[in-house]
């Protein structure tokens, strides 16, 4: 494949949250800034690139069979080393971000594409769709922390907006306001693409970022 | 056994762990569509997040915390729900056939389900003891019971009802359930005055 096309696929085509609905636990939870989003955005596109890297070398050495729990101990690895950089370097991220730091680990963008990539690619293509990707996850989550600071708090990067910080709708930046932006922005997502984007995907068993690693799906799923 | 309370009503009402942690949002999408499919789920994870926490709690207090390796918690404990899932499944379906044809087709998914991981790092960092973990766990289970029951039947009426084109699937479902996490601001405040 085209390297440049491993790079832009995760960007926009299947860009993880806004079109996969990957990842929606730390989209909905720490977007309620735009900063918070961003951090967490670049917390998980380190982790994303460094366990690609990895996961690709190891994809000879790893027995088929265990591979799920593998894969989970490497990236549970790298989520220590972000942890363990955040709190000495940005502690006030850190504690803003709290427990959804540590849930990097079970963060299904990251634990399907090295299950859906790489260990099928070398090591160059893993790095670039972990970066790709990584860049698309940090988009989307600065997209709906910026909609969500500015509508809710009426301020972008903790700056003040004239005319909307004297009374923004606060709900937004609550827990409702982000299933809400979040649906918003896919929905809108649909009408720009005339539906090519999202609709079609379901909550089917194959859809399921466990879907791999589940012996469930041969039982005929969990939904039904 | 009125802090036991508050705890307890406060993981399933005030601080539900779906609605206003949004822990677990993966599943609560994917899997709340059938009623039974539903409480099916809730009752995997209720098992095994209980299950969890009274394995990590004597783990972190009794061997990462004494030998000062408690930066090592995340990978500990994803580790120990990995293997403890994988044990759940190979006792059950061993020894309790029918349990294991009700849950059994859930449990592969719950070692990624960030609530059962994140409940047992909550109940490290707001430092409870075994018993207020316990509780604890009890109610964001319940908690993800509740939830998941409700919504399952608000999709039963979402997915027939006429909504614009280019809000049909994920985000109609995504918007019932921003209203469904408003009714449960309600709860704000209410424990506290509960218990008074």
């Amino acid at each position: 494949m085209n390297k440049l096309k491993i790079l832009v696929n995760g960007i926009i085509k299947e860009n993880p949250v806004l079109v996969l609905v990957l990842g929606t636990c730390p989209a909905l939870a720490v977007t309620n800034s735009t900063i918070n989003g961003v951090g967490m955005g670049l917390a998980a596109t380190f982790v994303l690139i460094c366990s690609n890297v990895v996961i690709s070398l190891l994809k000879k050495v790893i027995p088929d069979k265990v591979r799920i729990p593998c894969y989970i101990v490497v990236i549970a690895g790298f989520v220590t080393v972000v942890q363990l950089m955040m709190q000495a370097y940005m502690k006030s991220l850190y504690d803003a971000l709290g427990i959804f730091l540590s849930l990097i680990v079970v963060n299904c963008v990251i634990l399907g594409r090295a299950e859906m990539f790489a260990n099928k690619n070398s090591v160059f293509d893993s790095f670039l769709d972990g970066v790709g990707m990584g860049i698309g996850f940090t988009l989307a989550l600065f997209l709906m922390g910026a909609l969500r600071e500015i509508f809710g708090a009426g301020t972008f990067c903790n700056i003040p907006i004239p005319g909307l910080s004297s009374q923004p709708i606060a709900i937004l930046a609550q827990a409702p306001g982000g299933f809400f932006v979040y649906g918003f922005i896919i929905a809108m997502l649909n009408k720009v693409s005339h539906g090519k984007a999202v609709k079609r995907k379901t909550f089917d068993c194959e859809s399921c970022p466990s879907h791999a690693g589940c012996s469930g799906a041969l039982k005929g799923g969990c939904g039904r | 056994m009125k802090e036991m309370l508050i705890i307890l009503f406060t993981a399933i009402l005030v601080e539900n762990y779906v609605l206003m942690k949004f822990l677990a949002i993966c599943s609560f999408l994917g899997v709340s569509k059938k009623l039974d499919a539903a409480v099916g789920m809730s009752a995997a994870v209720i098992f095994v997040m209980l299950m969890a926490t009274a394995a990590t709690w004597p783990i972190f207090h009794y061997i990462l915390d004494p030998l000062k390796l408690g930066y090592m918690q995340t990978v500990i404990f994803i580790l120990v729900i990995a293997a403890l899932v994988q044990l759940v499944e190979m006792i059950l379906k061993k020894f309790m056939p029918p349990l294991y044809r009700a849950l059994g087709v859930f449990l592969p998914l719950i070692t990624t389900n960030c609530a059962i991981l994140g409940v047992v790092v909550l109940n490290i960092t707001k430092s409870y003891t075994f018993a207020q973990s316990m509780v604890n766990s009890l109610g964001a289970g319940l908690g993800y019971l509740l939830a998941m029951v409700l919504f399952s039947g608000v999709r039963s009426r979402v997915d027939t009802a006429d909504v614009p084109e280019c809000f049909k699937g994920i985000p109609i479902t995504l918007v019932a359930a921003s209203i469904m996490s408003v009714s449960f601001m309600g709860f704000t405040g209410l424990v506290e005055n509960m218990f008074k």
